[in-house]
């Protein structure tokens, strides 16, 4: 058999359901009756029910199977995934809304992710699937999603609240504008190996990697070495370079970054900023980060006016508030140094106490 | 007792486990069933238990699976080899029940039966195949129309919103751009040619549900440039059903473009000094609606922080007609591969290109004229270049 190639992915009008294929572009107006359900209607008058759940984004074939009967008996066969890895059950008839999200109830599926909730975090492969990962991903997502469920299947918050998990620079997810990020961190400086080195590296080209120039050729052994004061760790020369490790299970763990935001709405999308430079890596649950973010989630939902994110809230009351509300240390490390370092100092004397 | 005391315990508690649809595929692959003893394993020591890196795929094609080889290998046997498919999703991740049996069914003859729906950049991912499985794999999936995305120095698997087959945000028909984009440019997705990857996201409007500012190289963002749709009646509904108008929406308008006449109960909208930004229009989707003379803004640059920091994806081109075949962009974005391609280094993504040669330079060889709404503000420091050519 000759394997075709180049042939693209299923083309979606195949996968439409008939009610947005017949009302496609023709959306009007939506509503969110309750915590993961929308309403969508369109010109025509035509509705479009949408039952949204959480997913662990790491699934059996078993459980999509699971997910295709049930789309079967009360979608028509139809569903679809969301940017951040729910599943939406997209129903055409009003009258199995109601009988779906009992039936989901009683099969344990977590209905929500809508509106002013805290929805699916993005998150990467961590221990499961990687090889830089400097923490595990899906077990960090679970333990904060097990403690944080209230708010994923209820609309308490004053407005959406993104959390992403990264478990290196790397950064798979778009975990540099989120709400809440969660971004794995090491903290040595590459063990140099340097028979690998010679065998597998090119060695311009990791000195290139180098974002802070600390890499320097080694002639004599053929080699590399590192200016350990100028390294920080962000694991580039390794990506380039097996003979350059740096994952240190002391060394390793978690750093927390606040106030990014994606969506343009009222205000530009910001980067998320850090705030707490490390917590260890405590599997199976992550106490430290848990605790962390939702001391985060507390603090923001109990201040923050209707509809602001984290980010503008923080803009409003100012960075210093932030650390005096949310009693977390002001670090050194939160102090950037890197190229743009300047634009982030304060050039007034205007600041709260 | 278990052996994988510490994953055990995430099966507790009421966020969905993963460790239980490990424990599911184990029941029926080994592979699955060592890759909890070796995760277990890493909960234990504390560091990740995967090689660096690999090379294998599938005939005729440079990326799509990503190779990953277990550092204990005689411990876990059964994921020696745990290569990854990146499988090219459909446009906005519909599906039909069909379509999905049939992904499941090749991939229970062939992988681990574990999979990510879906990944980070938005490709299905078929989690863990050894390398004798792949090629056999990959024709399975051929059969039933599917085929690989990107990996490597690519154009990343682009993906986009829901766009108008649920939104009625959408400015753009993103679902088609998604897959005209995706069909036109096939050797790009697969086989690795620039100098680092290049990703192209597409979202409706400025609500950018897919990050496309954050997270790719060419953004194409949805917008108009007449005016807001206002429904009086509809706004009226609003005020009588208790909603704070003022409150919740005029007062959020960052332009202060909006006026909002609670004796008369109707809304005026200044559009000339409307920013597009979406807050009333999600505040009040009965009553306001895009503007007519819809098509998509361009935006280049952006990157998480590898290598020299992350970035925004920045305008370059304010307003953009996004209709088939979109012959505009795709000729705008061959010249700035093209530039890219002849000026990067090694790994060097597009906007590191722009910061370091300049988007004079930039802008002059992709043919575009400088707008103000490329900027936040102008420059501060006096340190500019002339053309000889200008200075006559």
């Amino acid at each position: 058999m000759s394997t075709k190639t180049d042939f693209g992915p299923p083309n979606y009008k195949d996968l439409l359901p008939p009610v947005v294929e017949q009302n496609y572009g023709q959306w009007k107006f939506h509503e969110r009756l309750k915590p993961g359900l929308l309403r969508h209607v369109a010109d025509s008058g035509a509705e479009l029910y949408t039952v949204r759940v959480g997913s662990p984004r790491l699934v059996s074939t078993d459980w999509i199977r699971d997910v295709c009967a049930i789309a079967d008996l009360y979608c028509d066969g139809y569903v679809r995934f969301t940017s951040r890895h729910n599943l939406e059950f997209l129903v055409s008839d009003k009258d199995k809304v109601e009988p779906l999200m009992a039936f989901l109830r009683t099969q344990g599926y977590s209905i929500g992710g809508t509106g002013h909730a805290i929805s699916n975090p993005v998150h990467t492969q961590g221990w499961i699937h990687c090889h830089t990962p400097a923490t595990d991903a899906s077990g960090i997502v679970k333990a904060v999603m097990d403690d944080l469920h209230e708010y994923f299947v209820d609309t308490k918050l004053p407005a959406y609240c993104r959390i992403s998990l990264a478990c290196c620079l790397n950064m798979c997810g778009a975990v540099h504008c989120s709400d809440i990020a969660i971004l794995g961190i090491h903290r040595k400086p590459p063990k140099i190996n340097h028979e690998i080195v010679q065998a597998k590296c090119e060695i311009p080209n990791v000195i290139a990697a180098c974002p802070t120039g600390a890499i320097r050729p080694d002639p004599k052994n053929k080699s590399l070495t590192v200016n350990e004061d100028r390294c920080m760790y962000c694991g580039n020369c390794y990506t380039m370079c097996p003979g350059m490790p740096l994952a240190d299970p002391i060394g390793d763990g978690v750093s927390i970054w606040v106030g990014g935001k994606i969506s343009s709405a009222r205000t530009p999308p910001k980067f998320s900023r850090l705030v707490i430079p490390f917590l260890p890596n405590h599997p199976p649950r992550w106490p430290e980060v848990t605790s962390a973010v939702r001391n985060i989630v507390e603090v923001w939902a109990s201040h923050a006016h209707k509809h602001e994110r984290m980010g503008e809230w923080i803009e409003r009351i100012g960075w210093e508030r932030f650390f005096d509300l949310s009693g977390i240390p002001f670090e050194v490390q939160l102090i950037d140094d890197f190229t743009l370092a300047s634009e982030t100092f304060r050039s007034t004397p205007t600041f709260k106490w | 007792m278990s052996e994988t005391p510490m994953l055990d315990e995430l099966e507790q508690g009421p966020w969905p486990s993963f460790v239980t649809e490990m424990k599911r595929a184990a029941e029926k692959k080994e592979a699955a069933r060592d890759l909890i003893n070796q995760l277990e394993r890493s909960y234990v020591d504390r560091i990740g238990h995967w090689k660096h890196g690999g090379i294998v795929g599938v005939k005729g094609y440079g990326g799509g699976v990503i190779g990953r080889y277990s550092d204990l290998p005689e411990e876990f046997p059964a994921v020696a080899e745990f290569h990854t498919f990146r499988v090219n999703q459909p446009s906005g991740w519909f599906y039909t029940t069909e379509k999905l049996r049939q992904l499941c069914d090749v991939w229970d003859k062939h992988g681990s039966g574990l999979t990510n729906m879906h990944g980070a950049t938005g490709d299905i991912i078929l989690l863990g195949a050894p390398t004798s499985a792949l090629q056999p794999c990959f024709d399975d999936l051929a059969e039933i129309g599917f085929d690989l995305g990107g990996s490597g120095s690519d154009m990343r698997t682009p993906s986009c919103c829901v766009g108008p087959g649920r939104c009625e945000y959408a400015c753009i028909d993103t679902l088609d751009i998604l897959y005209d984009v995706t069909m036109e440019y096939q050797n790009e997705l697969h086989r690795p040619m620039f100098p680092y990857k290049s990703k192209i996201k597409i979202s409706g409007c400025a609500n950018d549900c897919v990050a496309a500012v954050p997270r790719s190289d060419i953004a194409i963002i949805g917008t108009w440039r007449d005016q807001i749709q206002v429904d009086q009646a509809a706004v009226a509904q609003y005020a009588a059903e208790g909603f704070d108008i003022t409150g919740e929406v005029i007062a959020l308008c960052p332009t202060k473009c909006m006026e909002y006449d609670a004796a008369a109960g109707t809304l005026h909208i200044e559009d000339s000094e409307c920013n597009r930004c979406m807050h009333c229009l999600n505040l009040m989707s009965k009553a306001l609606r895009i503007g007519k003379e819809r098509g998509a803004t361009i935006l280049v640059g952006g990157k998480a922080p590898i290598v020299h920091g992350a970035m925004l994806s920045h305008v370059i081109v304010p307003f953009m007609k996004m209709e088939p075949p979109y012959t505009e962009f795709k000729e705008l974005l061959e010249k700035i591969w093209d530039w890219w391609d002849e000026n990067g280094k090694m790994r060097e993504r597009l906007g590191e290109l722009i910061n370091r040669l300049g988007m004079r330079t930039f802008l002059k060889a992709v043919d575009l004229p400088p707008a103000p709404q490329m900027i936040r503000i102008p420059r501060a420091n006096p340190y500019y270049f002339w053309d000889p050519e200008e200075v006559k």
